[in-house]
């Protein structure tokens, strides 16, 4: 091992919340200098783990020894102080604030000079960061975001540098810059603890990894020694066949034609939907590639009706124009819509779960009857939905909110597929699910696509778009690119179409 | 320090039980601003909470003040279940006095009976028209609800009193502030029961709001323009992704409150004033904010609910006569009462902490 | 002329305090709609400490903290219990309103002694400007200082930039380890603080006695016009100005017996209210780019 001085490690923590034991004896340690990558599930303790680092959360048991001297870590400010940094997952910006504000308010009082935005163009010249400390963080791309983030943390000269999850926003060729300022960052000396759940970022950046399952140990290993397949089984806890999809191409008559749609932007935060053209036949897969912000959120919306375009004519299904009808009249003409929000979008939380089979089902006959509900028909089919796509439930018929994020999704998947759907949309099916739930949901859109169905997914996951798509375009700010063929294209290709070059 | 965490599952008896502990910690703290202020603390609840329903025709007084907060309590829960916040029932009350007694005064000589529901009819459109300034208003130009329904309500108590001292004044009132009284076909009759007789003031509006609130409950628990309100309220991306329009939902909900509320003010009216006045309510519409929350957001415990705050209203004027209290009293219940169940929701979701360690801020 | 100006400025003083209050509990996104009941407790506890001790410094001061105190009853409930803050505030304008009454049934209709004004040396000798600007009571004075420094506060100060920040994103705030529920049970007090000493200008300068339910409405309109202000402090006063414009016109339009009947007067302030309201919220762009986002979400820490 070339790192010898230990310069943080955790001794059997412990951090219950109510009576789920998020983080179960976690041990762990890094040394100086070193690239140390946490692997594990969605659930698996990393958040909470290094929460309790950055002083977020306060273990109930175990010590935090930082320096070879046990501390309490009373807060993030505390954290900083000592010289440990965190770039978050879902980023901790003020979005109506300038860069210049957003980074003031990470530092303490006695680093507020007025010289901060000179420091700021050095770090950002030194690193290869650049942005404007003027520019309001609405305005700025989710990697320009990230930049801001990272500016903010490097500002304080810290020894720990803890970042969740920091690639799954950013395009191959993003990634590979961001290594290279990780990797000067560790030559300089500071350490980095590196959360992800892409295992193949872990062997080409770090060189050790902790792997934690259930909020338990399992242990850590040296990432030379190891394949993205035995990480993945360490994570799991037992052996899974990523070769389960082996799609039977049929064509049939389905088709799905997008002409000329354009949208115009809602407001500052949303993107403007540039003449985009598609069309996507029965049993074909199309993959939607690109990073986010770029204008899928506002093409989902208009493939789902929540968005009506006023022009005629630009959604035709089968020979149908849909331009104009809302989410329910599109559901009636067989369409299935997956959105990437599991909570407070595809379902209500507070509703159980033959309500929330309700919620996109209520077009049908003989879920109501003149307006009053057939509450014993929509019990039934959430319960069918239940059994047939496995889905674990705490008790009969639970509230939404008391299913675990791959459990809703695999309930929401199973509620939108068992309509039978001529075509299905999906956004981030899997995004957040654990690997068994991802495996299982993958398999059932495979299915249905090989039954005759058009299939539509809109991914940042550019694994998960090129392990179902037979078909994959890129949308890069409201354009949508041409369309290829899976077999035709490598990864660099479509990465360098998302980050705006043809 | 305080944290809370969510429940994983809320339950019923928790739920039955939090406002029983919001009302009785609301006594409690009653009873210290009592003594606080120099007033005999049990003898003050006795004249509040006991003596005004001691005898029959007293209950039946109950009921009677209970009506109109009953009905207007069971339209707002429709406002507030679809995160709509009219606190203007009072002016849609009022508006639907004016509406049905432009009929009565237009058909003084009457005696027709279709003259009562056609009353009814016309106050429940008077109240939506109130409401639906606001709603429309929240639609087209994004302006905040609480605000347009509270102003429109002082606006339309200062109309009702244009119409009683000017153009719909009667001649013959000697310069008081008040219309002619209606014909016998446009009042509510009283409750006479065969071998007992009229029970207080008891008239067939109460059997009216206990009709109303039923069915509203129906139709938000069990059909599908209640799911759409619950939806929309609990999630508006949801609501729109099922194919529901929230502005639908916002102009649908703010006619149910409107509609209700016009129609308790017709009724307060009809059945027990028989002419327009100045002022023709105690406030119920904003009182009837407190019957709504009181019943958890539910039509049908608006029932309960209503006879509660009820009992603190004719509290408030007993204690004002016994012991010379401030009517007013009944505000600081009121708000107390409110508060206390807001605190009570929350322990109902989440498992609250107390944590007095240092360092621990 | 000269009278109807100065009577403008008074008037406009209580919702200009209790609407520059309300600008900085809203621009740390929280919504308290307990300004009424608020300023009805500060306009009886000035009242009675008047009466009751002939003090007017005193009586500005309890009329102040009494205002504070309730707004401490609102920052228990809707920030350490995240209750829901409209019906929160709600609650404290009932329970406001009906405590007022209360303690304050033995003063009604007692008279009050006013504020004296307080001239300017020399600056109060101009004509016509010098009444207008230089020859009022030390809140009209304060009240337009403490526009200037809640704005300089706001926008220069990193207390300000730390009070914006919850206000706009309440979950980043926490993760840089920033009080939320500190920093905004802080915004509240002030703004009860503020709407009391609000209510306290009633019965001290305009209205010299104590009545039930004095401020007829002025907290709503004070809540009205930090939409107006669009959250910007310095527009308050200019909102202020205007609405007491209106009611001193119907007021003056009343007097002289306008041929309208005064019903329809005394309606308009509350009309341009909407008025307002409608013309300010249409942009919705607008109202997007300067609304706190986080204003009246619950925040639970440690989600």
């Amino acid at each position: 091992m070339p790192h010898t001085e230990v310069l943080l490690s955790g001794e059997n923590i412990t951090k219950i919340f109510g009576d789920f034991k998020a983080n179960d004896n976690v041990n762990f340690s890094i040394s100086k200098g070193e690239i140390h990558a946490l692997l594990g599930e969605n659930g698996a303790g990393k958040s909470t783990f290094v929460k309790i680092i950055y002083g977020l959360l306060k273990p109930d048991s175990g010590n935090v020894i930082w320096k070879n001297e046990i501390i309490e870590i009373n807060g993030p400010k505390h954290a900083r102080e000592l010289g440990i940094g965190m770039v978050f997952q879902h980023f901790s910006l003020f979005e109506a604030l300038t860069v210049l504000e957003n980074i003031s308010l990470a530092l303490p009082e006695k680093n507020q000079s007025d010289d901060l935005e000179k420091r700021i163009e050095e770090i950002s010249n030194e690193y290869g960061l650049q942005i404007d400390p003027k520019s309001r963080v609405f305005n700025l791309s989710v990697g320009e975001q990230q930049r801001v983030e990272i500016i903010r943390c490097l500002l304080q000269n810290p020894e720990l540098l803890i970042m969740d999850e920091p690639t799954s926003v950013l395009t191959p060729q993003e990634i590979s810059k961001l290594f290279e300022v990780l990797e000067k960052l560790s030559k300089s000396g500071c350490s980095i603890l590196f959360i992800t759940h892409k295992l193949e970022e872990v062997r080409s950046l770090t060189s050790r990894a902790t792997i934690l399952r259930r909020g338990k140990n399992v242990s850590t290993v040296a990432t030379k020694d190891h394949t993205a397949k035995s990480f993945s089984q360490m994570m799991v806890g037992h052996e899974i066949n990523t070769n389960k999809y082996k799609k039977i191409k049929i064509e049939n008559e389905n088709l799905l034609k997008i002409n000329n749609l354009s949208r115009p932007a809602q407001n500052q935060f949303s993107v403007e939907l540039k003449d985009i053209n598609f069309s996507v036949r029965g049993g074909e897969i199309l993959g939607i590639a690109g990073i986010a912000g770029n204008g899928q959120s506002e093409l989902m919306e208009a493939l789902t009706g929540e968005y009506l375009s006023i022009e005629a004519d630009k959604i035709v299904f089968n020979g149908f124009d849909i331009s104009n009808l809302k989410p329910n009249e599109r559901r009636k003409h067989g369409i299935s819509f997956i959105p990437e929000e599991r909570i407070g979008h595809a379902t209500v939380s507070s509703f159980n779960l033959s309500e929330n089979f309700y919620l996109t089902d209520y077009i049908n006959d003989n879920s109501s009857n003149y307006g009053i509900i057939n509450t014993s028909f929509n019990y039934e089919n959430a319960s069918n939905i239940v059994n047939e796509y496995d889905v674990r439930v705490p008790h009969n018929n639970p509230l939404a909110s008391s299913l675990s994020g791959g459990n809703l999704q695999k309930f929401i998947v199973g509620r939108e597929i068992s309509r039978k759907p001529k075509l299905l949309v999906a956004s981030q099916p899997t995004w957040g699910v654990d690997v068994g739930a991802a495996l299982e949901i993958r398999s059932q859109i495979i299915k249905i696509a090989e039954q005759g169905a058009i299939v539509i997914i809109i991914s940042q996951d550019l694994d998960e778009i090129f392990l179902l798509s037979d078909l994959i375009s890129v949308i890069y700010n409201g354009k949508l690119s041409k369309q290829f063929d899976k077999e035709k294209v490598n990864l660099e290709k479509i990465g360098l179409l998302m980050g705006g070059s043809s | 320090m305080i944290t809370l965490s969510p429940r994983s599952n809320i339950s019923f008896s928790l739920t039955l039980l939090t406002p029983i502990i919001a009302i009785f910690f609301t006594l409690v703290m009653g009873l210290i601003i009592f003594s606080f202020l120099g007033y005999d603390p049990l003898k003050s609840l006795y004249y509040f909470f006991i003596a005004p329903v001691s005898r029959p025709d007293q209950v039946a007084a109950l009921a009677v003040k209970a009506c109109p907060l009953i009905l207007i309590a069971s339209g707002l829960v429709f406002c507030y279940r679809s995160n709509i916040w009219n606190i203007g029932a009072e002016g849609q009350l009022v508006f639907g006095a004016i509406f049905s007694g432009w009929l009565a005064l237009n058909f003084l000589e009457s005696n027709s009976f279709l003259l009562l529901p056609c009353m009814m009819l016309v106050a429940i459109l008077g109240g939506m028209f109130w409401a639906l300034i606001p709603a429309i208003l929240k639609i087209r130009f994004n302006t905040n609800e609480i605000l347009v329904s509270l102003m429109l309500t002082y606006v339309a108590s200062l109309f009702i009193d244009f119409l009683v001292r000017g153009p719909w004044r009667d001649p013959m009132s000697f310069g008081f502030p008040l219309t002619p009284t209606y014909s016998d076909a446009a009042l509510i009759d009283r409750v006479y029961i065969p071998f007992v007789g009229y029970i207080g003031q008891l008239h067939y509006g109460v059997f009216v709001a206990l009709f109303v609130s039923v069915i509203l409950w129906f139709v938000l628990m069990k059909m599908l323009p209640g799911f759409k309100i619950r939806v929309t309220g609990e999630s508006s991306s949801a609501a729109i992704f099922a194919g529901f329009n929230p502005s639908h939902v916002t102009i649908m909900v703010m006619c149910i409150s409107g509609g209700t509320a016009g129609l308790a003010g017709m009724i307060e009216v009809s059945a027990n004033i028989g002419q327009l006045q100045p002022n023709i309510s105690f406030g119920y519409g904003f009182t009837a904010i407190i019957v709504a929350f009181l019943a958890r957001l539910n039509p049908l415990a608006a029932i309960p609910a209503g006879l509660i705050v009820a009992l603190a209203e004719l509290g408030g004027d007993s204690v004002q006569i016994s012991m010379g209290m401030p009517k007013v009293v009944t505000g600081v219940f009121k708000g107390l009462l409110l508060l206390s169940l807001l605190a009570g929701e929350t322990f109902n979701r989440y498992h609250i902490k107390f944590d007095f360690k240092k360092g621990n801020k | 002329m000269l009278e109807l100006i100065i009577a403008v400025i008074l008037s406009s003083i209580p919702i200009m305090l209790a609407a520059t209050g309300e600008l900085v509990v809203e621009r740390s996104g929280v919504l308290n709609l307990g300004v009424e009941g608020m300023m009805l407790m500060g306009a009886v506890i000035a009242s009675i400490t008047v009466i009751t001790t002939g003090s007017l410094f005193l009586a500005v001061i309890f009329g102040a903290l009494s205002g504070l105190l309730t707004s401490i009853v609102f920052g228990f409930f809707a920030l350490v219990l995240a209750t829901n803050q409209v019906a929160t505030g709600l609650a404290l304008t009932i329970f406001g309103t009906g405590l007022s009454g209360l303690i304050g049934a033995e003063y009604v209709g007692k008279a009050i002694q006013r504020l004296e004004a307080f001239n300017i040396p020399i600056l109060s000798n101009i004509p016509y400007l010098g009444p207008v600007l230089f020859s009022h009571n030390i809140l009209v004075y304060f009240s337009f200082i403490i526009v200037f420094i809640v704005g300089w506060f706001l926008l220069k100060t990193k207390s300000g930039l730390v009070l914006r920040a919850v206000g706009n994103n309440h979950d980043s705030a926490h993760a840089l380890g920033y009080s939320v529920v500190f920093i905004r049970f802080c915004s509240v007090m002030f703004g009860g603080l503020m709407a009391g000493l609000g209510g306290a200008f009633l019965p001290l300068v305009l209205t010299p006695h104590w009545a039930e339910g004095m401020t007829a409405g002025k907290g709503w309109i004070a809540l009205a016009l930090v939409v107006f202000a669009s959250w910007r402090p310095l527009r308050i006063p200019i909102g202020a100005l205007l609405f007491s414009g209106i009611t001193v016109m119907q007021l003056v339009g009343q007097a002289r017996g306008w041929a309208m009947p005064s019903q329809f007067l005394s309606m308009l302030p509350y009309l341009a209210t909407i008025a307002v309201l409608v013309i300010i919220s249409r942009n919705k762009e607008f109202s997007i780019i300067n609304a706190p986002a986080s204003l009246g979400k619950l925040f639970i820490a440690g989600k």
